[in-house]
Parts: C-alpha cells; structure tokens; sequence
C-alpha cells in the first residue's frame, strides 16, 4: 500500500509531495521513472517540476517515456492518479485526461496565491469540500493555459469533469481571477473516470498547516477514497 | 533506399492565443515597424533513409502526430525532399 510519486529527471515537487502525504497519514514513496512502479503501488502522482527541460513542450517528454505505459495500465485498472503542475502537463500530454495546457497568457511564468471555486464535489479529489466552496491554492507555472477544442469543453462540462476554475476571493468565476488564461478558467479536470485526475495548482504546497495553509490536504485525502 | 529530408511545421490551430507571438509582435512595432499579424511556427528538419518518398512522408507523418504536435494545439505540414 504505498503511493508512488514518479520522479522524472527535472522533477522538483517531488519530496515535498512525499512528505505533505505522509504527514496526511499516508505511505508514499519516491519511484525514479526508470525504475517503474512499485509492486505495491496503490495511488500515482506525477508531481511538479520541468521534467526535461521542458523541452519541446511543458511534459511532452514525460508523457512518452515507459514509466507511463504502467501508469496507464495501473490507472485502467482503477488507481488513482494525480497529476499535479508538470503532472497535468504530463497528464494531458499522455492523453490520461483532456486538452492540453499551453503558454500562459501572460507569456511569463506566474508565482502566486490564486482562488479556486470546487465545482464538483463528487469526486475522490474534491470529497472533502463542498460545491462552490473557496479555497486558496498557489500556482507555478508557465505553462497553464487549458486549452481544449470548444465542443470537448461543453462535454466536459455537460459530464461534470471540471474540479476546480480560478475564481476571485468571493468565487466569481472572472477574467479578472484567471492568472493564465485558461478556458472557461478551468484549473483541473478528470480523466473518462474520475480517479484520474490533474491541477495545475498545487495542493502539496497548501498541506502543512505551518507552511501556506491546509487547503490542499482535501485533494491529497483523495487518495483514500479514489 | 535513397536519403530524404523532411521538415516539418507545427503551427497553433487558428484562434488558438499565441502570448510569445503577440509579444514579439509588440517588440516588433516598439522597434517602428508596421505590421498586420505575426504568427510563430515551430520548424523541424528530419533526416532519414527511406525505399521511397511516400513512406518517408508516412514515417514522418507518423512522428509529428505522435510527438511533434499536440492534436489539440496544432495543425502541421510536412514535406519531403530527396538528397
């Protein structure tokens, strides 16, 4: 029973992932991407980070190296999976969840503390909140424009797979409160099932009630329930 | 077998935003010049051995749709010379 946090080379949420899930009670574990999963994985995340280089694009790399090939079978097989920052670009790159996320719309990458609207409560990842709830999450990225060909989007939204939209602090979803440019502010998704899932803002960092706050611990918690 | 190259484009769909674009453009007329649009492209130039041009232009295909482009950001061309 273990959750495997995948290192790529260039992976830098990594540790602190490790560490926000085992203060949460659970055993997790570093996996170097070479090494595969290990035999008692119970849970995935693809953390943040610049897995090589980003190069070519944000998780292009990552998604097709053969680590994924397990993590694909382990997720049809029901477990979990969390793509987190440079894990949602990974994710989507690898085609485990929908449409890709692409340049900022400021063009620069983005450090700061963003408001997040749950949007749909009935998920592994989102149990622990309640519909529409407010929450404050920080985001690191370049490269977190969700983009999605605008009839996916409308499924997407008519099949309730949008977690999270960036919202401002009384949860109006706004322009104003997208940090990125994103589609209809979408900030995470689910995959056809919604065990598999990716953000690009960071729960991990918001996990440690001396370290940012204890918002993202619900996310994390979805691992017992996935 | 004869030796090809092939380039391939990559290009973001039509309305998808291009922020790197918009900024070079603006870089562009802060400098004085006068523009209509700019539009950004990634460019590759593949070498490779093939029997024939058509399965060069497969192969090649076949690299760009499952790496070089994300079906859901681009559109791209590829054409093939021989050496």
């Amino acid at each position: 029973m273990t959750v495997a946090v995948i290192q790529f080379g260039g992976s830098n949420c990594d540790r602190d992932t490790v560490q926000a899930l085992e203060t949460l009670g659970f055993d997790a574990e570093l996996a170097w991407h070479e090494d595969g999963l290990p035999v008692d994985t119970t849970g995935i995340v693809l953390p943040g980070g610049f897995s090589y280089g980003d190069y070519l694009r944000a998780g292009a790399m990552a998604a097709r190296s053969p680590i994924m090939d397990e993590v694909r079978e382990a997720a049809d097989r029901g477990t979990p999976v969390l793509g987190i920052c440079n894990g949602a670009q990974i994710g989507c790159e690898a085609s485990l969840t929908p449409g890709a996320f692409t340049i900022n719309r400021s063009a620069r990458f983005q450090c700061e503390r963003v408001y997040l609207r749950v949007e749909n409560a009935d998920t592994p990842w989102t149990a622990h909140y309640e519909d529409g709830e407010i929450v404050e999450f920080p985001i690191a990225h370049g490269e977190g424009r969700f983009e999605i060909e605008d009839g996916r989007l409308d499924r997407l939204e008519d099949e309730d797979r949008i977690l999270f939209r960036y919202c401002d602090e009384n949860g109006a979803v706004t322009d104003e409160a997208n940090p990125n440019g994103s589609k209809h502010n979408v900030a995470g998704v689910t995959g056809e099932s919604d065990h598999v899932a990716v953000m690009m803002p960071h729960p991990e960092r918001v996990s440690l009630a001396d370290i940012g706050g204890t918002d993202g611990q619900g996310v994390l918690r979805g691992f017992s329930d996935a | 077998m004869s030796e090809f190259t092939a380039t391939v484009t990559v290009r973001l769909k039509q309305g998808v935003l291009d922020p790197e674009a918009e900024t070079t453009q603006r870089a562009l007329e802060r400098l004085g010049f006068e523009l209509a649009d700019l539009r950004s492209a990634d460019q590759f130039e593949i070498d490779l051995d093939a029997a024939d041009e058509d399965s060069a232009t497969e192969r090649v295909t076949e690299m760009t749709e499952r790496l070089l482009a994300n079906p859901t950001l681009h559109d791209y061309d590829v054409t093939v010379e021989e050496q």
